[in-house]
């Protein structure tokens, strides 16, 4: 049951200076892959590009072929109410699940917002927020 | 002049090459009865100790290599019963297996008598404060010349490398007037002492430097003698020929070779063919007198000229000239020899990295510094990017461990480094000396 929310998220290596994020980007423009939401983590001299996509297993492939460092990350995505105080009701969510966020980002959509997190114990983690009250996204929505 | 042992230092060319024959003659003699590796290498050269009846004939001698050092880890050349060594230094070999050098009692007197010499050339002795800024330790540089400075009755100030404010601060209230050290680091000094507010030129008695064990050059030269009102000279050694040995005279022209410490000749690097004077080649030493860790015909991989004239100081001693380069890919780094291959063998212990690297080598202010940039390989990607930098942070360390300098390592993507082999790509060295 907790297996189906949690998403694959691709994670490319990335060194840090010009043009590496308009190649990834154009790599995945070429295999049409929707992207829904991204981060660049850096550190200095390189960084890690985090992408949630429509097609995660051709993206791997088609940024392996290419010659970058990819790999699969499971994360989950927690859905907020796209209004002040959305945010503050999910950390509260998580907090109170005593969920330990590693790193998370956002977007918001047409379905309103996703807060996307990286945990540890994924699993735990995911009957934890659903046990308070947390709407999770279907890992479905990305194949 | 102010010559140490005027005797030897001044005596004319013919008795001088009279002694080098009866030191190599007796060298050779020696050797072939309790070196098991070199009687093999005299054998397969089908020369006999017999053969030599002259200087010319030491070129019947074969060759000897910076590999057969390794292949002899650590002690397989040592001439000396193991109760007569005094001393070991070990220097980093060019991949895993270091070299390990054994002195004798006599090895380490003819080593010291050799930097006295070179001192007193210099006009360094009694009432001088010599400030050793080399390190003190398994390296050479620190231990030779301090015991040359002690030999020579200067008063040694034994600081090592590292901690510059207290050097500096001690070599103006213990009036250092001289300082071995390389060029870099003292380039490195006198900008700490600026920034201190404190001008080596007017507010300290510093008034000579022995610089070497890293590449410089006469613009180099210029620039610390005028920024800091001392004179500069090129000081000669690397761990196999004992430590630093040799440095030039007040003249400033070439690195007076004492003839009967030590044969310096300079041949084709292809052919192996003894040069003139005056052409450029690869130096080959032997060492005349050495008893635990002989040396003959040593290929050392310095780039040099020979010169035979008399110098104007009045020493009849050979010279050579300034360093000009390497046979090898073989770095300096910080006054340390790096060789890629050892970069090499490192990272092959390292899973989480790829076996394909570069050297960068820049110069950061007056400090060398030295990158090696590597790729993370595919099983140690995380997108943690803490995970990245733990493992950036282990291979420094190893890095580190295995070189004996400090190194950044820098995490690139895969394919983005040189493939093939060759020295051309694989080291970058920025520095303009």
């Amino acid at each position: 049951m907790e297996k189906s929310y949690i998403i694959k998220q691709i994670s490319i290596f990335s060194e840090n200076r010009p043009g590496r994020l308009a190649a990834i980007a154009g790599a995945l423009r070429d295999a049409k892959i929707n992207i829904f939401a991204f981060s660049i983590a850096e550190a200095n001299g390189f960084g890690v590009v985090r992408a949630l996509v429509d097609r995660p297993e051709d993206a791997h492939r088609t940024l392996t072929d290419l010659g970058f460092r990819v790999s699969f990350t499971e994360v989950i995505g927690v859905r907020m109410r796209d209004e002040p105080g959305g945010l503050s009701e999910i950390a509260a969510v998580l907090g109170d699940a005593g969920v330990n966020i590693e790193y998370a980002y956002a977007y918001s959509g047409r379905d309103g917002a996703v807060l996307i997190v990286r945990v540890d114990q994924v699993e735990d983690a995911v009957r934890q927020i659903l046990d308070c009250g947390g709407e999770l996204l279907k890992a479905s929505l990305f194949q | 002049m102010g010559c140490w042992n005027r005797s030897v230092e001044a005596m004319p060319p013919d008795e001088l090459r009279e002694i080098q024959y009866k030191l190599v003659k007796s060298l050779i003699g020696r050797i072939y009865e309790t070196s098991k590796f070199y009687r093999r290498r005299m054998k397969e050269q089908g020369v006999r100790p017999d053969d030599i009846r002259s200087l010319a004939d030491l070129g019947k001698l074969p060759f000897m290599y910076k590999q057969d050092l390794r292949d002899n880890y650590p002690d397989g050349l040592f001439c000396a019963p193991k109760d007569e060594l005094v001393r070991y230094h070990v220097s980093s070999g060019t991949t895993g297996k270091p070299t390990v050098v054994g002195y004798t009692r006599r090895d380490i007197e003819n080593w010291s008598e050799s930097l006295a010499r070179a001192f007193s050339s210099c006009g360094i002795g009694r009432g001088d404060v010599l400030q050793v800024s080399y390190g003190y330790g398994l390296f050479t540089g620190g231990l030779g010349v301090h015991y040359g400075a002690e030999r020579v009755g200067a008063t040694v100030l034994p600081t090592s490398v590292g901690n510059t404010e207290r050097q500096i601060e001690l070599m103006q209230d213990l009036h250092t007037t001289a300082i071995a050290c390389t060029p870099s680091y003292l380039l490195h000094m006198g900008e700490v002492a600026e920034r201190m507010g404190v001008s080596i030129k007017d507010e300290t008695d510093l008034r000579v430097g022995f610089l070497g064990a890293e590449p410089w050059s006469e613009q180099m030269r210029s620039r610390i003698e005028e920024w800091l009102g001392i004179r500069a000279y090129d000081i000669y050694g690397t761990s196999e020929l004992s430590g630093p040995m040799f440095t030039e005279c007040s003249e400033q022209k070439g690195i007076h070779i004492w003839g009967d410490l030590a044969l310096v000749e300079v041949i084709d690097q292809e052919t192996g063919e003894v040069l003139e004077p005056g052409e450029r080649g690869e130096m080959v030493v032997t060492i005349l007198q050495k008893e635990a860790f002989p040396l003959i015909r040593y290929r050392v991989g310095d780039i040099t000229i020979l010169d035979d004239a008399p110098c104007a100081c009045g020493r009849t001693h050979p010279r050579i000239q300034r360093i000009q380069g390497r046979v090898d890919d073989m770095l300096i780094v910080r006054g340390i020899n790096v060789f890629p291959s050892q970069v090499e063998h490192a990272l092959l212990e390292i899973p989480e990295v790829g076996r394909h690297f570069q050297i960068v080598v820049d110069r950061k202010g007056a400090l060398d510094a030295m990158l090696v940039r590597v790729e993370v390989s595919e099983e140690a990607f995380s997108d943690k990017i803490t995970d990245l930098m733990m493992i950036r942070k282990m291979v420094e360390h190893r890095l580190r461990g295995s070189l004996n300098v400090g190194v950044a390592v820098e995490l690139v993507e895969p394919g983005s480094l040189p493939r093939f082999e060759g020295k051309s790509k694989k080291v970058v060295d920025r520095r303009s000396l």
